[in-house]
């Protein structure tokens, strides 16, 4: 069937409806956004080497901060995910594609636009979006620069192209599976998707709502958020993280997938507990909903507010431990071998439970008080962001690289890669726990003098782990045009239908179901 | 294939490069780090951890952190143990055989159950805390605390006291024009007094978007939003200067509203407060005076330096904000100038100041405005007439 080969030129990537090239499309371009992202942390940390103002004025700082989290959550991370999911979950349900290819085509299609819309507003007069990627209102709304509207209306398209996307994985998972895979048969991967895209589709409107208010607020004379007509900023907040808690695990649940399947391969040992991991990532979905408001601590809830939000946010530590210890015990007497995707994978359960610490000491209400908004909050996240969405998928582009593109990967330079990425990220954001306790406050072009010395070695971190990103792409660009040819299986016995088609990947795949026992 | 032909440099280049680029870069910081003059207190750099405090709150709240903390510590020294072990044991290059075992439901439920456990054990003195935190009455003394872009102002209730707190540290140390100081963008102006040993009650809310009013050494962190007022409460034990800052993103100088909360013992308090209300009814009465032209141009000068140069920056050239080097306002008409400076300029960065400087203030700044610079408009404004205008509104 291999005989519809792609298009020739432009087109075939213009109107494709192959969930391959649309998958590398959404990887190319979230890795684009990842640099970019990755140059706006640069400058905050070039003007954070030392105390004073030397690089940028405090009011491209703030543009600084808000366009890097935006452009790392919405452009990097969450697309990255997207194209993984659309290379890997056909073939390892066993299905010919997306059930919904043209509106794949579509949903791809429509980011690059956003992300000039919002990336547009930094060359306009006032200034990009300035009011962090959390943009709470009256900032966001009243007291903006003009090119807020840009940022509403590129917000807007970013959770349409989610929407799209979320709605042709699930309908992709629950009708083209290949016979005999039932749903506790489905790799990991393809589970910790199916939930994530549910979590989507209910918190996406939900980010369209918010910024449609501040629309109405900004132009149409409404005050959903302006205390000054009535309104409520804090109204602002609760809707705001009711997207936002569950959009952070939307940006983990998939690297929880993808390293459940990397570890067996290299422990040489099937997953233990593989139907508690299950029931762990959907038991985090749920509590994902009800746990928004420990972002709020120091709003002033209620103390009822205050106890419920800290009980169940504590509650999430229960099932994502289930998983860190299903992973080690995993690993414990397996035969071990530590391929680049292997040592990503560990560096992922290690950090990420160091993140996962660490959050539970946010969660602590009292002690939030004092942890609330200060760099150790910074620490957490990207402690739990980077090793933990990142490093998962540079982990799964090492495992499954050499099956879209039929060659290996150069093992010794992967490695070099992952030593330096972790040496850096380590270097980066380790400091950040110090002097967030210390007292140092987030979103800051400026800082006390006693913050110097760690701040200083957080820059360094930080230009080290993103010069090692520019190595990774010349990894991979290396491996495409050529290497060590790649077998079938690629690894050793690893499990899953992915690998019972050819390396590289033919452009159709299981036009017949295969037959899954 | 271009560059990516020659396979021996790129070995080479793989194992060195790195390195070389990194020290480099840290060379070339190095240098730059010693062209800004930074004169820190040895004793304060290198902090890791929380401060305790000078509270039962903030200690409190720093016994409960280190509790977690070590809990955290020891969960991750069995947990990193076993997966260390499991990863020098269990390799292949050493010979292992992998198990087959994948599934036990006894160990399921323990991994569950024992951390759930756990859990609860923290969740005990963490709502003792929370619940003591939150019982804000019988205040002896309440100070309402109000954030603006980007100042904080500090009332105290029944007392006819208020004034604002501004950032002092001058431009030309935040620019690297001159040594930083010890309390670098720490200090202000006038900090809130407040006596050792009484239970001080902080209603806080903002005036245009969300501030947080923090002092680490009081544990005291609490978001200011227009509408709302939030309540805290605080007893010091030590006299002392603590310093904080604001906690919640608010603009342009979002770093440059510090926090100090001076805290002395109750005489010292009583008197500061006396003193404060004679400089109160010294300033209504200055209200009705006239000033010349010289005393209203030094006045308005340091008015200037605290509340407009951040944006209009030291010589009126303009920055963030337009220049204000003969412009239609400073050279225009006196009332259009005295209104914009009352009313601020809606959507704009530009804030009303009828309500956060005092007449004698007002009149001193736009004197100040319209003579420096080669403005040179010779006309000057007192307190009386920004009364009369503000009473025409």
């Amino acid at each position: 069937m291999g005989d519809h080969g792609p298009a020739k030129g432009f087109g075939r990537w213009l109107f494709t409806t192959n969930h391959k090239d649309i998958g590398s499309m959404y990887l190319w371009f979230s890795f684009a956004m990842f640099l970019m992202g990755g140059v706006f942390a640069l400058v905050i940390r070039a003007e954070l080497f030392q105390p004073g103002l030397q690089l940028v004025e405090p009011e491209f700082f703030n543009q600084m901060t808000t366009m890097h989290g935006l452009v790392m959550v919405f452009g990097a991370v969450m697309p990255a995910f997207v194209g993984l999911a659309n290379w890997l979950i056909p073939m390892m349900v066993g299905a010919p594609d997306m059930a919904l290819p043209r509106m794949n085509n579509w949903s791809f299609w429509i980011l690059p636009f956003a992300f000039a819309l919002l990336t547009s507003t930094l060359f306009m007069e006032g200034g990009g979006p300035n009011f962090g990627w959390t943009f709470y209102a009256p900032l966001s709304t009243t007291y903006a620069p003009p090119s807020v509207t840009y940022f509403i209306f590129a917000v807007h398209i970013m959770g349409a192209s989610s929407i799209m996307g979320s709605i042709n994985i699930i309908a992709t998972i629950l009708n083209m599976r290949a016979p005999g895979m039932t749903l506790m048969k489905m790799p990991l991967f393809v589970w910790t998707w199916l939930i994530t895209a549910y979590l989507l589709i209910a918190v996406m409107p939900v980010l369209a709502g918010c910024v449609t208010m501040m629309l109405m607020d900004i132009h149409f004379g409404t005050s959903f958020f302006s205390a000054a007509g009535g309104g409520d900023p804090v109204l602002f907040q609760h809707v705001f993280w009711f997207f936002g808690h569950p959009e952070v695990y939307i940006m983990i649940l998939p690297a929880f997938g993808i390293v459940s399947a990397i570890i067996p391969t290299f422990a040489r040992k099937p997953l233990f507990g593989y139907a508690s991991m299950v029931y762990a990532t959907a038991s985090i979905a749920f509590l994902s909903f009800i746990v928004w408001a420990h972002h709020m601590f120091t709003v002033g809830m209620p103390i009822a507010g205050e106890l419920f939000f800290m009980y169940a946010t504590m509650l999430i530590a229960v099932p994502t431990g289930v998983k860190v210890f299903n992973w080690i015990t995993t690993m414990f007497r397996g035969s071990m071998s530590f391929e680049t995707p292997m040592l990503f994978s560990i560096a992922f359960v290690i950090l990420f439970t160091i993140g996962g610490f660490s959050g539970l000491m946010l969660a602590i209400a009292p002690a939030d008080f004092q942890y609330h908004d200060t760099y150790f909050v910074v620490a957490h996240f990207h402690y739990v962001l980077v090793p933990g969405a990142i490093f998962s998928i540079f982990a799964g582009v090492y495992y499954w690289l050499p099956k879209w593109c039929g060659n290996m990967y150069d093992e010794r330079l992967g490695k070099a890669h992952f030593w330096l990425s972790f040496v850096g990220l380590n270097v980066t954001f380790f400091p950040m726990h110090f002097v967030g306790l210390a007292g140092m406050p987030r979103r800051i072009p400026d800082y006390a003098l006693q913050f110097a010395d760690f701040n200083q070695i957080a820059s360094m971190g930080a230009f080290l782990f993103g010069f090692s990103q520019v190595f990774f792409l010349f990894i991979v660009i290396k491996t495409i045009r050529g290497g060590k040819q790649a077998t079938d299986e690629v690894w050793e016995n690893p499990e899953g239908l992915e690998w019972t088609i050819p390396s590289p990947a033919p452009y159709h795949t299981f036009t017949t179901p295969p037959a899954v026992k | 294939m271009l560059f990516f032909s020659k396979r021996p440099t790129i070995k080479s280049l793989m194992s060195v490069k790195p390195f070389v680029v990194f020290s480099l870069l840290a060379l070339s910081f190095q240098a730059f780090a010693k062209s800004g003059e930074v004169a820190a207190g040895e004793a304060q750099r290198w902090v890791t951890n929380m401060t305790q405090g000078v509270t039962a709150t903030s200690h409190e709240i720093y016994d409960l952190h280190m509790l977690i903390f070590m809990i955290c510590v020891w969960i991750g020294v069995v947990v990193f143990g076993i997966m260390f072990y499991s990863m020098i044991m269990h390799r292949k290059s050493a010979g292992a055989v992998p198990s087959k075992f994948h599934e036990s439901t006894l160990v399921e439920l323990a991994w569950t159950i024992i951390p759930a456990l756990i859990l609860v054990a923290m969740a005990v003195p963490a709502t003792s805390t929370l619940i003591k935190i939150y019982d804000t009455s019988d205040a002896d003394i309440d100070i309402k605390v109000v954030g603006y872009q980007w100042k904080w102002q500090y009332e105290y209730l029944g007392e006819e006291v208020s004034f604002f707190s501004n950032l002092t540290t001058p431009q030309d140390e935040i620019y690297g024009r001159a040594p930083k100081g010890e309390h670098y963008l720490l200090e202000v102006d006038e900090p809130v007094v407040i006596p050792i040993n009484k239970k001080v009650r902080f209603l806080i809310t903002a005036n245009d978007v969300l501030h947080a009013w923090w002092v680490p050494a009081l544990a005291v962190k609490r978001d200011a939003i227009p509408g709302y007022i939030n309540d805290v409460w605080t007893i010091v034990d030590e006299p002392g200067i603590y310093r904080g800052q604001c906690a919640e993103l608010c603009g342009k100088s979002h770093g440059f509203m510090p926090i100090v909360v001076h805290a002395m013992e109750e005489v010292d308090y009583q008197q500061w407060l006396v003193a404060k209300k004679v400089e109160a009814e010294e300033l209504k009465l200055a209200m009705s005076q006239s000033f010349s032209m010289d005393e209203l141009y030094a006045r308005g000068e340091k008015v200037y330096q605290t509340n407009c140069v951040a944006c209009h920056g030291p010589t009126g050239a303009g920055g963030v904000g337009p220049t204000l080097i003969g412009s239609s306002i400073t050279t225009g008409p006196m009332n259009g100038h005295l209104s914009l400076m009352i009313n601020g300029v809606q959507g704009s960065a530009m804030q009303a100041f009828g309500e956060q400087l005092n007449n004698i203030d007002l009149a001193a700044v736009i004197t100040y405005k319209r003579n420096a610079w080669g403005n040179n408009m010779g006309d000057m404004l007192q307190p009386v007439d920004v009364l009369n205008h503000k009473r025409s509104l």
